[in-house]
């Protein structure tokens, strides 16, 4: 008898779903989910979760929290991520310290996995909202991550 | 065809009456090609926004008020690709393969009776010849899957084989119960024993479970989704298309819409009175039944429209499942049924 039944339960399930997405259709109006880009350039909010770049954030005293670990570097599956990194003494405690002198990011072979993120253990680095990325020299998608002058902030690293 | 034949005459007016005949022909066919690459572009469109509204998005808009012109621009860019394909492919079949698909929609076009009048051609076997001309379509896909010398073109050309094959067995079967009802393979006829009362109200019980299993088969037939394993672009490297570019690639894709339409119309010729309105509130103006015709069609349509948007796609296993341990069986005691229906006089008629 399960043939029968199954005839039934196959008919029966199939009508449900017609009738969520027939109440879609009907309501497609009011509910639609797209946004209309251009035009609403202005307004338009990403969402917290997109990943447009990767970006490192910098304070008002133009200091960031990256340590040079290269954790990212190591990180990333395709070789995105540069780092040019220099030792200093440390004027307080005269031990050598390891900091960056160059976070350098290939934006043109980042796929957004966002392992680099995931791997920084000081949060140096984050996403950016932006997407609108088209150049015409793909050069110009190689970034210095650090600004010039940056430093790192004391007690990141303790 | 009294507009051809009002044609006729306004031709003979103007040229020798020789070659009246064929240049008759040609401008019947012309018509009917304008209709087609018409019909195509716009069930694209069609598509598109269905879809765009089943999933609460908006779909094209951009392109012409509400993106009307969206599909020429498509189309457009289509024929300005480069036609490419493998080295090694067997060029000639290579090349012939995608106007096997699309001369056999639409040959299948030129006999629907769109009103009483419009019609290109009445054939006596109109039923039995779509049925037969359907299945060379498929030819056309293994042809184009084999000759293109290409592991997945040759495996997605298998499948669909496998498909559309199996699938055919019911979409003969489900229209040959309807047959038994009307005793006629003439489209015309069908639709004329329709005056008293639609075949699926005249066939009640069983002519709604052969339209049913109708609508199912005829679904796979078009290789629509949830029956579309047969080119699933991504999840299968796109089955037997994969080597064809341009305007080659556009005619296999214009097919399958057009063959969607063609299974629309097929269904409501003979379930639902192609032509005639319902009850016959339009009866004393005959043209109005281009508008019913078209009506019904597209209400079809947009029900496989909505089959699409819904349902996942199967397995291959599934969709033999379906076909040979439960459309199939069910199918034939429906003919068993009808039959009886049809001996005992128990239709509904009007
Ligand atoms: S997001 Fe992924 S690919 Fe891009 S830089 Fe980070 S680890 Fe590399
Ligand atoms: S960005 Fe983070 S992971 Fe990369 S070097 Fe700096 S601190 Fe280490």
């Amino acid at each position: 008898m399960s043939y029968f039944s199954n005839i039934y339960d196959g008919v029966k399930t199939l009508l449900t779903g017609m009738k969520v997405t027939g109440n879609y259709f009907l309501h497609s109006k009011k509910g639609a989910i797209t946004q209309k880009y251009p035009e609403n350039r202005d307004t338009l909010q990403m969402f917290e979760r997109f990943r447009g770049e990767v970006v490192m954030p910098h304070d008002e005293q133009n200091e960031h929290s990256c340590t040079g670990c290269q954790k990212c570097e190591i990180a990333c599956p395709n070789g995105s991520i540069e780092i040019i990194w220099d030792r200093v003494i440390d004027e307080k405690t005269g031990k050598k310290k390891k900091i960056i002198d160059k976070h350098i990011y290939h934006f043109g072979m980042c796929t957004q996995c966002g392992l680099c993120i995931d791997a920084c253990p000081n949060d140096a680095i984050k996403w950016a909202q932006n997407f609108e990325n088209s150049v015409y020299d793909r050069t110009q998608l190689t970034r210095v991550l650090n600004k010039p002058g940056s430093k790192v902030r004391a007690g990141v690293e303790d | 065809m009294k507009i051809a034949l009002f044609i006729h005459e306004w031709i003979v007016g103007l040229i020798p009456a020789e070659i009246t005949g064929l240049t008759q022909m040609v401008l019947i066919a012309l018509t009917y090609l304008t209709l087609f690459a018409v019909l195509g572009l716009y069930l694209v469109l069609l598509e598109r926004r269905v879809a765009a509204w089943f999933q609460l998005r908006i779909g094209p808009n951009r392109v012409g008020y509400q993106g009307l012109l969206q599909t020429m621009a498509d189309a457009l860019k289509l024929l300005t690709k480069e036609l490419t394909g493998t080295v090694k492919a067997d060029k000639f079949l290579y090349n012939l393969a995608p106007y096997f698909v699309i001369i056999t929609s639409l040959m299948a076009l030129g006999i629907f009776p769109f009103t009483k009048n419009l019609q290109a051609y009445d054939l006596n076997i109109g039923l039995f010849f779509l049925i037969a001309i359907s299945s060379i379509g498929v030819i056309g896909i293994l042809l184009g899957g084999w000759s293109s010398n290409n592991k997945y073109s040759l495996i997605g050309a298998m499948r669909s084989g496998v498909q559309t094959i199996s699938y055919e067995l019911s979409i003969g079967l489900s229209l040959l119960t309807m047959v038994l009802l009307t005793g006629s393979l003439q489209l015309s006829e069908i639709v004329e024993v329709q005056k008293n009362g639609w075949l699926i109200v005249q066939g009640h019980i069983p002519a709604i479970i052969a339209f049913m299993i109708y609508m199912i088969a005829g679904t796979a037939e078009t290789n629509r989704a949830p029956f579309d394993m047969v080119e699933a672009e991504s999840e299968l490297g796109a089955g037997f298309h994969t080597e064809y570019s341009g305007m080659k690639f556009a005619y296999f894709f214009l097919a399958e819409f057009i063959n969607m339409f063609i299974i629309a119309a097929i269904a409501t010729t003979v379930f639902f009175g192609g032509w005639l309105s319902p009850f016959g509130i339009t009866e004393s103006i005959p043209w109005l039944g281009v508008f019913w015709f078209l009506l019904k069609t597209f209400v079809l349509v947009f029900l496989m429209m909505w089959f699409r948007w819904t349902f996942p796609r199967l397995r291959v296993d599934q969709l033999l499942t379906l076909e040979w341990k439960y459309l199939l069986p069910i199918n034939l005691a429906n003919i068993v049924i009808m039959a009886l229906i049809v001996w005992l006089g128990l239709t509904l008629q009007f």
